[in-house]
């Protein structure tokens, strides 16, 4: 399965951006072979507004069947949500640590944004 | 003419020197309340009954789910991220819409129509206390919705509102009208949708630090936008003399300084104007109306210069 990182690197020993709309980019892991693929995320990085929005859709077109981040926004939820996206909450320093703790079931799968919306 | 009264810096006295223009002068008078996020012109007027209320509302898109077909034309056009397109679903987030339009004219299908959604409040009334005089001061004031961002679309309103008030009393006075634009601060879209069609801008600062940084911010802004402008000093024996400096070296016209008053802080703390506190300001701020209107290149007969 296809699992998004936020990060802000490209390699799996780059750190888990505790952000999501405003990553740098995402990393799309195939759990069973550690393959990856890299998103740059770096247009909603200075996007003025809905830049959650953005990083949403761009994960639901890499194919994503799970989001890991740091925190997730109310709007960025709806559209992940509406795309069937599981979403699980990590404060792991890298994107291999906190693939190592989804793989072990060790993360936390949110049904609601865990953050509030916030403007301009 | 369209004064208006701004600054970097909010706090700096906008509300202070709009409402003491407003009483110091003889001209028929619209005073337009565009800080729409905390408007507070109205505290310093007394009585304001009769007043009039308007609801504010904007276009926003509106799904129709049984003709959309999900081909994402929507929400690849949106600037703003206010409509997206995930899967076989349409979303729209109307707090982030700019009201623009595009995505139900790109719309192949005709699935999204607008209606409007409300914003804010305006409100109106006619100022009789307290003005000095038996002209007609009318005073327009909006207010943003707890909730909403955007307020530039309620201080469009009010200005539409004041231009159509100024528009009868020009008729009734034969005199051209003055407008007053008490500005919100700081130079973003809410300052610069406020002072965009000023005649001229009177910018509000104090001789601090923070006061100084955002007045060079402010005058930036007003110079890009190619609108006369002047300054004033409030508070202007505290803090120091670099906004005199600054405003010498830049050539740009000190207006009026107001320096420390405990007549003046007494008043404002229970919504005494200025001019009423401390009366002998009253030639001063209409000395500052004339001056404001020799930088807009207006003279008495309310034609402009070439």
């Amino acid at each position: 399965m296809k699992i998004a990182f936020s990060a802000s690197g490209d390699t799996l020993d780059a750190q888990l951006d505790a952000r999501f709309g405003r990553a740098a980019k995402f990393l799309i892991v195939d759990s069973d072979t550690n393959e990856y693929g890299v998103v740059d995320n770096t247009q909603n990085l200075n996007a003025a507004q809905g830049a959650g929005i953005q990083s949403a859709q761009h994960v639901v077109s890499a194919g994503a069947s799970a989001l890991v981040s740091g925190h997730t926004g109310p709007k960025a939820f709806k559209v992940l949500s509406a795309a069937g996206v599981e979403i699980y909450l990590s404060s792991a320093a890298t994107v291999r640590d906190a693939l190592e703790a989804w793989k072990k079931g060790e993360l936390q799968k949110i049904d609601n944004a865990d953050v509030e919306g916030h403007w301009i | 003419m369209k004064i208006a009264v701004a600054s970097g810096k909010g706090g700096t006295g906008k509300t202070t020197v709009s409402v003491s223009l407003a009483l110091s002068v003889s001209d028929p008078l619209v005073l337009l309340d565009c800080d729409v996020e905390e408007p507070n012109s109205s505290i310093f007027l007394g009585d304001t009954t009769g007043r009039q209320t308007e609801t504010v509302t904007v276009p926003v898109p509106v799904l129709d789910e049984s003709k959309c077909t999900a081909c994402g034309e929507c929400g690849r056009f949106c600037e703003f991220n206010a409509i997206v397109c995930v899967g076989t679903s349409v979303m729209v987030f109307p707090e982030l819409c700019h009201s623009c339009g595009g995505c139900i004219r790109v719309c192949p299908h005709g699935a999204l129509h607008e209606e409007e959604s409300p914003v804010g409040e305006l409100s109106f009334c006619t100022i009789s206390a307290g003005t000095g005089s038996n002209r007609a001061l009318i005073l327009v004031e909006g207010v943003l919705t707890i909730g909403k961002a955007m307020s530039p679309p309620v201080i469009r309103a009010v200005k539409r509102k004041g231009a159509a008030l100024a528009g009868t009393l020009s008729s009734e006075n034969a005199r051209d009208v003055l407008t007053i634009m008490d500005s919100p601060p700081g130079t973003s879209c809410p300052m610069t949708t406020t002072v965009s069609d000023a005649d001229v801008v009177i910018l509000v600062t104090e001789p601090t630090p923070f006061g100084l940084h955002d007045l060079d911010l402010a005058v930036q802004t007003v110079r890009k936008m190619k609108l006369p402008f002047g300054v004033v000093i409030n508070r202007s024996d505290s803090g120091d003399d670099r906004v005199r400096e600054y405003c010498k070296k830049e050539s740009i016209p000190l207006l009026l300084e107001i320096p420390e008053d405990r007549r003046i802080a007494e008043g404002y703390s229970s919504g005494i104007p200025l001019v009423q506190a401390a009366p002998e300001y009253r030639e001063q701020f209409a000395r500052l109306a004339r001056d404001a209107a020799y930088l807009a290149g207006v003279v008495n007969d309310g034609r402009k210069h070439a």
